[in-house]
């Protein structure tokens, strides 16, 4: 209860500022409106108006959740009015990409912690690959590959890939030397091969960097997803979904789409999470 | 002693490259120890004690003068896994049980599955930790920890155990205890041990041979040969005229060394 209290309190502080920004930014269609017709509008009316709209600059939040629940329960989740349908579109791509991600990541991390070469050339290339726009890159990516014959779940799983492998690269290279000197030199002492110091020493030494990495990658992954999902006229996922309602002006569509986006990554975040908490434990390192 | 010393170095000179120029470490270092022998090494910080016991385990390279571990080339001796070797700290690994941190080496090194359990059991029950196997490093006290670090060197077959300030973290009470038991164990395993302390009356306690050790550059001042019995040593003999003789001379060889410096 201690721990709910406080996330209410701001949760509910949160849709009191939205239902009085809904009012004022959908206020003027309303005026417009009523001008048009040379009536007046008392504050009650445009109250009830401003949260009734079926295209408002800002959707009330009950308006965005009966969208969400309407496309979550409402349709066949083989519709294409679906979220359920777009969902699985995205997170399909998403678990791809961020499986490719992560495996790049690792590889490269290994690489660099046991090549000095690797360590000086391959990291500063890493770090220019984040410096450069997504948005930029993704229609690119998708272009050249969709030129290739090669379209669907594999470019989107590309460019999820290509932001997840960042964070994990960065933090297993912070993991894999997170040994001291002292643990090193008690492997020397055994003169144990590199591949069982790895295993034996670095691999698990990492653990909580590598779960650290691994959340934020998967966020990155699926905002990869969604990005790669707004150009070249994708007709599935949710980023699509989130295009075709800004054609048409269906804000709460983008809304209900947006919040949909953001309940996957919290799910998969906590997903992460508990798979954390399990392994660590099972080291016998959770406190 | 006419047989081969088990560890034998000859004008050891070791020079650290630094930032701020080169560091003499140790210079000139002559020792022979005899296998058997309980060696500490004493002396303030920074005399090169440590940095000895490291070029004996091949962590550390000479730039100068020859050191022979079982008359081959220290690094040679390291690759046959002659010795076990006691940090500081127990550094065990919290992710294993005691058991599977003492199974450490012996993963490491390809002993048979069969093997090793047979192993962990004996050297647990050597230290004193007899039914602590499935126990977590955080679930022991720090002397608990460190008793587990010695059975992890003593679970494979090497004739030396070097040790580098060992105890150095734990009180005096555990301390008395854990020399005591050293003592023990190494006259049941007839071990070669060299032993890194800044205490007198645990160096003399424990070894047959001490060797005092000064600083910048640093080198050896005294060797001393004890008179006291090997083997069991009850802890009262440190009240003995002989104990506090051996003391009295382990103290002028300290002095002397940081006399030569002012």
């Amino acid at each position: 209860m201690n721990r709910i209290l406080p996330v209410l309190t701001v949760v509910a502080a949160i849709v009191v500022l939205w239902y009085g920004a809904a009012v004022w930014l959908n206020s003027k269609w309303v005026y417009d409106q009523a001008a048009r017709a040379g009536t007046e509008v008392t504050t009650a009316q445009l109250i009830s108006e401003t949260m009734a709209q079926e295209r408002p600059v800002l959707p009330a939040p009950h308006q965005v959740l009966a969208g969400l629940w309407d496309g979550v329960a409402g349709q066949k989740i083989t519709s294409k009015r679906s979220l359920v349908y777009h969902g699985w579109v995205t997170l399909s791509a998403t678990m791809a990409g961020f499986v490719l991600g992560t495996a790049a990541g690792l590889i490269l991390a290994i690489g660099i912690v046991h090549s000095r070469a690797m360590d000086m050339s391959v990291m500063p290339w890493a770090i220019a690959s984040q410096t450069i726009p997504i948005l930029a890159i993704a229609p690119m990516v998708i272009v050249v590959l969709a030129s290739l014959g090669i379209k669907g779940l594999v470019p989107k799983a590309i460019i999820a890939a290509y932001l997840s492998f960042f964070p994990i690269l960065v933090g297993m290279v912070k993991g894999l030397r997170a040994p001291d000197g002292m643990q090193l030199d008690l492997l020397r002492t055994y003169n144990t091969p590199r591949a069982a110091v790895l295993w034996k020493l670095r691999l698990p030494s990492s653990m909580p960097y590598l779960f650290a990495s691994l959340k934020v990658g998967v966020a990155a992954a699926l905002v990869g997803t969604i990005v790669a999902e707004l150009p070249a006229g994708a007709t599935a996922g949710l980023g699509a979904r989130l295009l075709s309602g800004s054609y048409y002006g269906q804000t709460i569509q983008i809304w209900a789409a947006l919040f949909a986006a953001a309940l996957l990554a919290a799910a998969l975040v906590a997903v992460v999470g508990a798979l954390e908490a399990v392994t660590l434990k099972r080291m016998g390192m959770a406190r | 002693m006419a047989a081969i010393p088990i560890i034998e170095a000859r004008g050891v000179d070791l020079v650290f490259q630094t930032n701020d120029g080169p560091v003499q470490a140790l210079r000139d270092v002559n020792l022979e120890v005899a296998k058997g022998e309980f060696v500490s090494f004493i002396g303030p910080s920074g005399c090169g004690k440590t940095t000895f016991l490291r070029c004996i385990a091949a962590l550390e390279t000479p730039t100068g003068g020859t050191l022979k571990v079982r008359g081959m080339s220290a690094d040679d001796a390291r690759r046959e896994r002659s010795y076990g070797y006691v940090f500081q700290a127990a550094g065990l690994y919290p992710w294993r049980t005691i058991a599977g941190n003492i199974r450490l080496p012996l993963e490491i090194m390809g002993y048979p599955k069969p093997d090793q359990e047979a192993r962990v059991e004996k050297v647990l029950e050597l230290v004193d930790l007899k039914g602590f196997g499935k126990k977590f490093p955080w679930q022991l006290s720090g002397g608990m920890q460190q008793r587990a670090s010695i059975a992890r060197a003593l679970a494979f077959d090497a004739e030396i155990l070097l040790m580098d300030e060992p105890f150095g973290a734990l009180d005096e009470i555990v301390r008395d205890r854990l020399n005591e038991e050293l003592l023990k164990l190494w006259s049941r395993t007839g071990k070669t041990i060299g032993f890194v302390t800044h205490s007198i009356p645990e160096a003399v306690y424990l070894s047959t041979k001490i060797v005092v050790m000064s600083p910048r550059p640093g080198r050896i001042t005294d060797v001393i040969d004890s008179p006291l019995p090997r083997g069991e040593r009850p802890l009262e003999i440190r009240d003995s005229r002989e104990f506090l003789e051996i003391a009295h001379r382990v103290r002028e060889g300290l002095r002397a060394g940081h006399a030569y410096e002012v």
